[in-house]
């Protein structure tokens, strides 16, 4: 046989070139955390676990400074980002990419922005009135010009605000699970094509946003060299050990589904797996990043730990599990483009440095977000001195 | 009443700014989706007969025929009556528009002939091939057949 | 009250009548589109045979292709590959497409194995999975069969190409837009056949008409084992294979 370069086996000619790249891994990745920061959020807000309240604020701007980034990567990504407007003037109600712009802006506006402004509507207008310089004149803008901020018009507030979270519950599976869907309805990919896929996709990202509030909301407070709230902390990880042991329960079972049913895939995927997924699948998505911190959380949940232990714990658990599910998002993405359609062959992946979908702007990418966070909380800072906003409470105090 | 109007007053500003942005949204989309969008599916009806409109490159052995009569009387009452004109001598569109201008190009014999008959397991059994070095010993095989009538 | 009310119902009359009017005249400019140069799409389906006994991996086609569609190097819309089987292994067959049989295959002299050629392209399916996933409406079926790229209004974000189960799409390197198999549709509508088919010299490849009742595709169908790939994927394609083996993919 002819060789190719880079191919093992036969695959189709078009094939050889994988289609989507690290950006494609970037996308669910972004949207992933916003979807799981808003769910902490809504953990508060609506199931009312008052324990999680100081992370509320700060999941909110977390999810918006990661939704203003999410769309980055794909724009970067398409061949003619110019007309990615097309999608909301002619969107083909068959696709389920047709859905991304309409499913963002509805999050973004509808549930993100109304209900951050609705939550700090009085400490806006409180800094409207008392800021000076550009900021104030910001704030003015923010407040839309309403400086109402009686009781009964905050508890108004507080009511809708409580709609806009029960209705963004919903609308975040949707922002992430579409995602899922548009992977798990390719019937021509083995590797994608499950129903599984929106859900497995939907509680990885919850992990993942619950990890990244719990290591951003840890961060903060050494920053501002306050003391962790302990109680916070540990039910986070709680809910982030739940979260994350459904995730790892629902791919176990897809693997072992695909196991025992050997289709005509399946000594093509498996063979994959044992050798050019095995670093990136096994090693880190599996043992490093899923098994290892759902271990480290499991322990505490079962023993008794110092605090300061269990804060260390936090650190590993949060940042093996953001590997983990970048890595996750990693295989199914190039995993599942580096087998043949044929079953007869493989590719490889090559990684650019300074290419226009390389690692440099993805790692630019990545930041990105965490330096809008940072301006967010500049502007609206999640914690008003001493005291933890409550909802529906008169202007916090300073 | 009139008191909790006021208390929740301030819900129809961030209203009428979704309400904006939705009314430019849809003025923008009408002037911007092209206009024979969705005529016949979801597509731009007009891409039609752009892709209709693209340039010829093969005439087609029609047109060879008509000009070429001689060679082609020859080929369709010889072996490769089934081979069209272009599969050897290359696209020649451009050529029939302009035949004094534009000549085809020169052909490689050698490599044309043995491109298809060169003999190779993977071809069926009814197929004419022949291994050139037992065959000719290496001749050129324009010394023996004319292509347009190859039988001997 | 009664002069306001008759002139809402003339004016609602006149809208209406306004309405059915431009609906007609859309209908009939409409129309005149469907049919316009002579060629009239709602009289033509397109389809393909191949007859795999009959292919002899000269790679006329692919060149033809390339030569009459401007398809870049690297990339294709139409390619041939080998395939050797031994014996009864029809799970491992052994498969080949050299810079997609561009230029030929090199000669195998193997008498112990099975081995022929399967000329692919893009099949034309009837319920294409790429036309469903596109987000915009730039990939589309035809009224006369065929499925095709507006590349002006193609976004480049190659969701197509991951749905396509054959490995028949791709993305031009130049126009960053996606690319593929028209069936030489500017060939088609003016009466010609396909490069690919016109360069055949063995006649493997026939353009079919499957709406013209004269067309030869009928006595194909009627009278051979015919066979589409993938056809558990229910896409169902129009180009019929004649002699396909199970081994193929």
């Amino acid at each position: 046989m002819t060789p190719v370069p880079g191919v093992e086996g036969f695959m189709y000619p078009n094939e050889v070139e994988l289609q989507w790249s690290i950006l494609i891994v970037l996308y669910p990745f972004i949207t992933g955390l916003v979807a799981g920061a808003f769910i902490l959020a809504s953990l508060e807000r609506v199931f009312r676990v008052k324990a999680v309240r100081p992370t509320y604020r700060l999941s909110l701007l977390t999810a918006l400074a990661f939704l203003l980034v999410a769309p980055l990567p794909l724009q970067l990504h398409l061949g003619r980002p110019e007309r990615s407007f097309e999608m909301f003037l002619t969107p083909h109600r068959s696709s389920a990419m047709a859905m991304f712009g309409f499913v963002y802006l509805w999050y973004l506006l509808v549930v993100l922005l109304a209900e951050i402004w609705l939550d700090y509507r009085a400490d806006i207008v409180r800094m409207a009135l008392t800021e000076r310089g550009w900021r104030r004149w910001v704030y003015r803008a923010l407040t839309l010009g309403s400086f109402n901020v009686s009781e009964a018009s905050l508890r108004i507030d507080d009511r809708v605000g409580y709609a806009i979270t029960v209705i963004g519950i919903p609308s975040a599976f949707l922002l992430h699970g579409y995602v899922g869907f548009i992977f798990g309805s390719v019937k021509a990919n083995a590797w994608w094509s499950t129903p599984l896929m929106p859900v497995v996709f939907l509680f990885s990202a919850m992990s993942s946003g619950i990890a990244a509030v719990l290591l951003i909301y840890m961060v903060a407070m050494r920053l501002q060299r306050r003391p962790l709230d302990m109680d916070c902390a540990d039910t986070v990880a709680k809910y982030l050990f739940y979260v994350f042991l459904s995730d790892f329960a629902l791919e176990l079972l897809d693997l072992v589904h695909r196991i025992y049913e050997a289709d005509e895939s399946f000594r093509s995927l498996d063979f994959m797996v044992h050798t050019r997924l095995w670093t990136s699948q096994v090693l880190i998505q599996i043992l490093l990043g899923t098994c290892l911190p759902l271990a480290l959380l499991a322990a505490v949940q079962l023993w008794k730990w110092s605090a300061p232990a269990r804060t260390r714990i936090y650190w590993a658990a949060g940042f093996l599990t953001l590997v983990g599910i970048f890595a996750m998002r990693w295989n199914v993405v190039i995993g599942g483009q580096l087998f043949s359609k044929s079953y007869l062959g493989y590719t490889s992946y090559k990684l650019g440095l300074v290419t226009r979908e390389g690692l440099l702007p993805s790692i630019a990418l990545m930041l990105l977000p965490f330096g809008i966070l940072w301006i967010l909380i500049r502007l609206l800072p999640p914690w008003m001195g001493k005291e933890i906003p409550g909802h529906g409470a008169s202007p916090a105090t300073s | 009443m009139n008191r909790k109007w006021k208390d929740a007053a301030h819900l129809i500003r961030p209203a009428v700014v979704f309400l904006a942005g939705l009314l430019i949204f849809l003025g923008l989309r009408s002037a911007l989706v092209p206009s024979d969008f969705g005529k016949w599916g979801h597509y731009r009806a007009g891409a039609l007969e752009e892709i209709r409109s693209k340039p010829l490159r093969y005439a087609g052995k029609e047109t060879c025929a008509g000009c070429h009569v001689e060679q082609a009387g020859q080929w369709e009452a010889g072996k490769h009556a089934r081979v069209a004109c272009e599969a050897c001598h290359g696209p020649a569109a451009a050529h029939a528009a302009d035949f004094d201008k534009v000549k085809p190009a020169r052909l490689d014999i050698a490599s044309l002939c043995s491109g298809c008959h060169e003999k190779d397991a993977a071809k069926p059994s009814w197929f004419r091939q022949v291994a050139s070095a037992e065959h000719s010993g290496g001749a050129g095989c324009e010394g023996c057949h004319q292509p347009h009538h190859p039988k001997l | 009250m009664d002069t306001s009310r008759r002139e809402w119902l003339t004016g609602a009359g006149k809208l209406f009548v306004l309405g059915f009017a431009t609906a007609a005249g859309v209908e009939t400019s409409g129309q005149a589109s469907l049919n316009s140069g002579g060629y009239d799409v709602r009289k033509h389906y397109w389809a393909m045979t191949i007859d795999i006994e009959k292919c002899i991996g000269c790679g006329n086609c692919v060149r033809a292709c390339e030569k009459e569609n401007g398809v870049p190097e690297g990339f294709f819309r139409t390619w041939v590959e080998r395939y050797e089987i031994k014996g009864a292994d029809l799970e491992h067959p052994q498969v080949s497409s050299p810079d997609g049989g561009k230029h030929g295959f090199p000669p195998s002299n193997r008498a112990d194995t099975k081995q022929f050629f399967v000329p692919k392209l893009c099949n034309h399916c009837q319920d294409s999975p790429c036309v469903q996933v596109c987000p915009v409406g730039a990939t589309f079926d035809s009224p006369d069969g065929v499925v095709l790229v507006d590349e002006s209004y193609c976004l480049g974000c190659r969701y197509c190409v991951q749905a396509c189960p054959y490995g028949c799409r791709y993305i031009h390197p130049e126009k960053r837009t996606v690319d593929k198999c028209t069936l030489c549709y500017h060939r088609i509508t003016r009466g010609l056949t396909t490069a690919c088919c016109e360069a055949c010299p063995t006649q493997a490849r026939v353009l079919a008409d499957l709406a013209n009742p004269a067309d030869p595709v009928h006595e194909f169908l009627r009278t051979n084992k015919v066979q589409v790939l993938k056809p558990h994927m229910a896409t169902r394609p129009k180009v019929f294979y004649r002699g396909l083996d199970g081994a193929v993919r």
